[in-house]
């Protein structure tokens, strides 16, 4: 039992409080389940929020990928830890949380959204080498060209700097 | 005859005497606006010593984290009583603004008096029409307003996006008409790389916010009078 404990990888796929349908397609098309499961990956767990797109869930006893899905939990750093290698919408609540828990990470930019500033913050932070950067139809590319090892570990920072600004300005003594 | 032209007359005068005050309050009032503008970003001149009534005023999901992580790091004491204002459709901010003043409180007495939690009126929900939203919107302003009247804070600790707009533009006239002081903080999501938010770019250009804060250096190369901090997250 503990055996196959260890032996589970999962790709955590979060879409965030909104809908994401172009993105859990693309997880689950053929071409990209399939480079999935040639690099070790066992599971495949989708938080598809409002989403109106199911994806057919699998729990494969021929040893190919297990698919499953939810639409929210209250609990998603829990899935994030458990995971493998994360596949998330360009929300920065997402891409901070995943990063902070140090998992490999693939953000996909929602590019049907209006006022599509998300994609600076991934295309920033990828320039960076803490992630990786696509859109739901360069998915399969993204994944293939992929090189885990490579990624740079994001270091947290803090609000230290403003509060020690706003001190100043307000005429307290620095500590 | 006499007497009805000396009653026009002063009718005259009167009238004359009217429009002279409008025009001189309204000069008072812009000469004070300037003023007020020009003391934008500067310093307050004496040493601090007690602590500031503080409005926080959360955006939604990413700001209201980003929010919570600056408060972490300043000092509780200094800011006192802080008072919590969210977008009555956004439930979670307040819950989690709730939650991060219960771990910092020693006692749960000791929080219910230095902190508060409010919700305000949004003036435009995403996807609203514009017809629709001119009504919401005076609604909003007359919220924010009587919100205002009743904290009458310090310091203001914003994010964006945009439910940060009345209440600072509020708080601009109450430092116009003398009512209060206020000192307005602005830092810049994270999320915004190469170009600020709508509010940002309004309470910079403006000089609404007396110290404004980016996350990202190519911003503030674009925007000299930002401070960049680095990341908050």
């Amino acid at each position: 039992m503990e055996d196959k404990e260890d032996a589970k990888r999962i790709v955590f796929v979060t879409v965030g409080t909104t809908s994401f349908d172009a993105l859990v397609k693309a997880v689950v098309s053929q071409d990209v389940k399939d480079e999935l499961q040639k690099r070790g990956f066992t599971h495949l767990l989708i938080q598809m929020g409002r989403g109106i797109y199911f994806p057919s869930k699998c729990d494969c006893e021929d040893g190919s990928l297990v698919v499953d899905y939810f639409t929210f939990s209250s609990s998603i750093a829990d899935y994030i830890r458990s995971a493998s290698l994360v596949i998330s919408h360009a929300g920065s609540g997402s891409i901070f949380e995943t990063l902070k828990l140090g998992k490999p990470l693939i953000v996909v930019v929602n590019e049907d959204l209006m006022d599509n500033h998300q994609c600076e913050l991934a295309e920033a932070l990828e320039e960076r080498k803490h992630l990786y950067c696509a859109r739901p139809q360069t998915l399969h590319q993204a994944l293939t060209k992929m090189e885990l090892k490579s990624l740079v570990r994001y270091t947290p920072g803090d609000g230290t700097p403003v509060a020690r600004i706003i001190d100043r300005f307000l005429g307290f003594p620095d500590d | 005859m006499d007497k009805n032209c000396g009653c026009f007359y002063s009718k005259m005068v009167t009238k004359c005497n009217f429009g002279l005050l409008i025009i001189t309050l309204a000069i008072i009032l812009m000469v004070r606006a300037l003023f007020i503008i020009y003391r934008c970003g500067k310093a307050l001149p004496k040493r601090a010593s007690e602590s500031f009534t503080t409005l926080v005023v959360l955006g939604s999901g990413g700001h209201t984290a980003e929010m919570l992580s600056l408060l972490s790091v300043l000092r509780k004491d200094r800011f006192t009583p802080r008072f919590y204002i969210a977008a009555a459709t956004d439930n979670m901010s307040l819950q989690k603004a709730r939650s991060f003043e219960d771990s910092v409180a020693d006692k749960p007495a000791v929080m219910e008096a230095s902190s508060q939690f409010m919700q305000i009126y949004r003036s435009r929900e995403v996807g609203q029409s514009y017809v629709t939203s001119v009504w919401t919107t005076i609604v909003a302003i007359v919220h924010a307003l009587w919100l205002m009247i009743r904290i009458r804070p310090q310091v203001i600790l914003c994010n964006g996006p945009g439910t940060c707009i009345p209440l600072c533009v509020i708080a601009f006239l109450f430092k116009v008409l003398g009512i209060r002081w206020s000192s307005i903080f602005y830092v810049e999501s994270v999320a915004r790389v190469k170009k600020l938010s709508l509010s940002g770019l309004l309470l910079y250009k403006l000089r609404i916010a007396d110290q404004f804060f980016v996350q990202w250096p190519q911003l503030q190369k674009k925007y000299p009078r930002a401070h960049y901090v680095g990341c908050l997250m």
